[in-house]
């Protein structure tokens, strides 16, 4: 007999398996686990960083030590381990740190491997989507393409350490200026202890000529990930960003806490994207990743324009909130996001907008879904301040459950302090409907192709503002999650 | 083509249909007539495979096979189209992308290639001429602030797509203006062969001016109670179900 959707949706749910579970074999040469000013005077040696920097990172990790972790009261049903941050491993290297490939030909193959298996062969995705790819395995970046075209452009994109020797005075200038070391908890602790990441400078007048992206990854046992973006547009300047992750199967929570700085000055656009998979643990929500990342863009000049995208599917527990300084007059901000939750995964994101300057606006649209056992929060706060005239901000927050066991939560706070702001919210919930899957059966559509159906039908309007080749894939990603869901 | 023997289906613990015996040969249009609330809908649904609706007793087959153990989707790609009396909103999926994901899958159970973006568009083209169907209607998200008569002429027009053997039409005439219902039955009319079949499910003796059937039956409380050529249509137009004799003279 066929069976009860019900049934099926809850079968989805706990049969979902983690695809991209698998360990690369390379040997790292690891720090010891554990933090003290040793293990960051460490690290920052590895990485012959000049003095301000170890001096910045040192009164990082002193307020960090003076600081309290967040209280998890809004994960009630999440099986919380804390974090022991003496048992981690601060830095992780790939062995031939010292002679880094120049070529994709020096990289080990077996690192290709992976990114094969992930779906990102690199030569391929680079050469055919002339996606210009800095890939960061572990703590190290290890290959990087398409640098001359971008150097043509005066557009600078290189790995942050990288940065730190060949642009020491832009990183100097900008570094902490969006998220300052002492911003919270985890951007202290990045602060303190960040290994590699990005860093995209795009000089007055130039048009980036192509999307850059960067695939993170997570790879060596209890290694944290700390990774630090910085993207700067000077005036009219634009770029689009793109970043997105998978990480291996372990047993053992990870945490994953990135910061992420964009700055836009007059008439600069920024947009920056994200697909995140991180390891989301198991249906009894053993293993896991704990992802509690800081992205903060500054619309610093008039008429600049920072636009966050993201499809989250992944971790145990995501704490994140893309947020938005409206600086300059007329700039705008928008955060568009998809979160899916599925077995035991909590999701508690949304943005901030911070309106300062006259007439600027902020756009965000917020997907969630829930599935399983998971819990989908949407936390969003739109801030007009005094100076901020004719300040206008549309918010719609869509969620959509999977089965009964799932939960959908939405706190929007608003805190207008001029008269002249209009801000809108718009909320809906609703269960994926039985009857719409029947409808698309009768169509000869089988029942697991109609739940893929009508959520990405759901989500059509933020998957719609990523970039062609990331969309493609974020469509795949929310499929390959609703395999097994149903038939 | 649909052999539909002694069929009782209940939802949640509440018997709606009580033996229903109906024969439907290849090539006939039969209608099926009957009060508000009588089963007609229901009857529809558990030959469509909804699951809220539990065969308690009784067999379909369909083609010689049997339908009942055939999950939805499986039915639809045998050649079984339903249209909804009240087709489902899907937000967010283009009618395009999903009719062509439709006729693929249909098109792939039975053995044929799949149609590319530009046969597909052309048939697209063809069909939706013969229904006078604006096709812009078709890059919105399916059925999504459409007009109810908009709607049931999308129903129509994926019917057409779908080259079904079997087509149940639930109150497909109602909510069309005249103008429409022509077009519509005009659209039926030309998809009737010796090998397809219809169900189609009315209040209304006008649609059966259109849609000429070969047997009328009268469905009361579950089950069919009389059953006729099309003048019993006009029978009850103009007698009403009162003139219908209940097998059981219970509530008639
Ligand atoms: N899902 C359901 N839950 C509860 N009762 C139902 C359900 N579906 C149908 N029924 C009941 O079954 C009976 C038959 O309904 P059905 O929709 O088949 O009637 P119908 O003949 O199509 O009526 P109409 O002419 O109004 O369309 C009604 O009493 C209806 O309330
Ligand atoms: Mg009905």
């Amino acid at each position: 007999m066929p069976e009860d959707p019900n049934v099926a949706l809850d079968t989805w749910a706990e049969q979902t398996d983690y695809k991209w579970g698998f360990v690369t074999d390379i040997e790292s040469e690891t720090l010891p686990p554990g933090l003290d000013e040793d293990v960051i005077r460490g690290i920052s040696a590895r990485k012959r960083e000049p003095e301000w920097l170890l001096e910045w990172r040192l009164e990082a990790y002193r307020h960090w030590l003076t600081m309290d972790e967040p209280e998890w009261a809004h994960f009630p049903d999440h099986d919380w381990r804390p974090v022991d941050y003496q048992a981690i491993s601060y830095y992780s290297a790939p062995k031939s740190d010292e002679d880094r490939p120049k070529s994709l030909d020096e990289v080990d193959p077996k690192l290709l491997e992976t990114y094969e298996k992930l779906g990102i062969p690199l030569e391929e995705r680079a050469a055919l989507a002339g996606v210009a790819v800095d890939a960061v395995f572990d703590s190290v970046s290890v290959a990087t393409t398409y640098k001359d075209k971008l150097k043509e452009a005066g557009v600078i994109f290189c790995p942050f350490s990288e940065a730190v020797h060949e642009h020491p005075e832009l990183v100097q200038q900008y570094l902490g200026r969006v998220v300052p070391a002492n911003d919270n908890f985890f951007a202290a602790l990045n602060s303190a202890v960040f290994t590699d990441g990005s860093f995209v400078f795009v000089p007055k007048g130039v048009t980036c000529p192509m999307e850059l992206s960067t695939y993170f990854r997570i790879n060596a046992m209890s290694t944290g990930q700390f990774e630090r973006t910085l993207i700067v547009a000077e005036e009219g300047a634009s770029v689009s960003y793109l970043e997105g992750c998978t990480a291996p199967m372990r047993d053992e929570n990870q945490l994953h806490a990135a910061v992420v700085e964009l700055i836009a000055l007059d008439d600069a656009s920024i947009k920056y994207s994200t697909i995140q998979n991180w390891y989301p643990g198991d249906e009894n929500g053993v293993g896991g990743i704990y992802n509690f990342v800081t992205k903060r863009g500054l619309c610093e000049g008039d008429r600049s324009h920072i636009s966050w995208t993201q499809v989250e599917t992944g971790s145990a527990i995501t704490w994140k909130y893309p947020s938005c300084i409206l600086k300059g007059d007329e700039s705008i901000g928008e955060f568009y996001s998809v979160a899916l939750t599925n077995m035991k995964q909590q999701a508690d994101t949304g943005t901030k907008m911070v309106h300062l300057g006259r007439n600027t606006r902020s756009n965000i649209v917020s997907k969630g879904i829930s599935a399983g056992n998971g819990q989908n929060t949407y936390r969003g706060l739109v801030k007009i301040r005094p100076k901020a005239v004719n300040a206008r901000n549309y918010t719609q927050c869509d969620s959509m459950l999977m089965g009964d066991r799932c939960g959908a939560h939405t706190f929007p706070y608003i805190e207008a302090e001029n008269d002249s702001a209009v801000v809108e919210h718009e909320a809906s919930t609703s269960k994926i409907g039985e009857d719409q899957i029947f409808y698309l059966n009768q169509r000869g559509i089988s029942s697991e192709d109609a739940v893929s159906m009508i959520v990405n039908g759901f989500c059509r309007e933020v998957l719609a503002e990523l970039p062609m080749e990331f969309a493609v894939e974020a469509r795949k990603l929310l499929e390959v999650s609703l395999e097994d869901s149903v038939g | 083509m649909l052999s539909i023997k002694n069929l009782h289906a209940s939802v949640e613990d509440t018997p709606i249909l009580k033996g229903i015996n109906l024969e439907i040969p290849a090539g006939e249009v039969h209608s099926i007539m009957g009060p508000n609330g009588s089963g007609k809908s229901t009857l529809a649904r558990v030959l469509a495979g909804e699951e809220s609706y539990e065969v308690t007793d009784g067999s379909v087959t369909f083609n010689g096979v049997d339908l009942l153990d055939m999950d939805p989707d499986v039915r639809a790609r045998e050649g079984l189209f339903m249209a909804f009396q009240y087709p489902v909103e899907i937000p967010g999926v283009s009618t395009k992308y999903f009719l062509r994901a439709a006729v693929n899958a249909v098109r792939e159970h039975r053995g044929l290639d799949e149609l590319d973006a530009y046969e597909f568009l052309k048939e697209v083209k063809e069909k939706a001429e013969v229904l006078d169907l604006d096709t812009s209607l078709l890059d919105r998200s399916v059925n999504e602030g459409f007009s109810g008569g908009e709607k049931k002429r999308a129903e129509i027009f994926q019917m057409a797509m779908l080259d079904p053997s079997m087509c149940v039409l639930d109150e497909t005439d109602s909510g069309l203006d005249i103008d429409a219902l022509k077009i519509v039955s005009d659209g039926v009319n030309a998809l009737r062969n010796e090998k397809r079949s219809f169900l189609v499910i009315t209040h209304y003796q006008r649609l059966l001016n259109y849609i000429v059937p070969d047997r009328v039956h009268v469905l009361m409380d579950g089950q069919i109670v009389e059953s006729g050529d099309r003048d019993l249509g006009m029978k009850l137009e103009e007698q009403g179900y009162a003139g219908v004799e209940h097998p059981c003279g219970a509530d008639a």
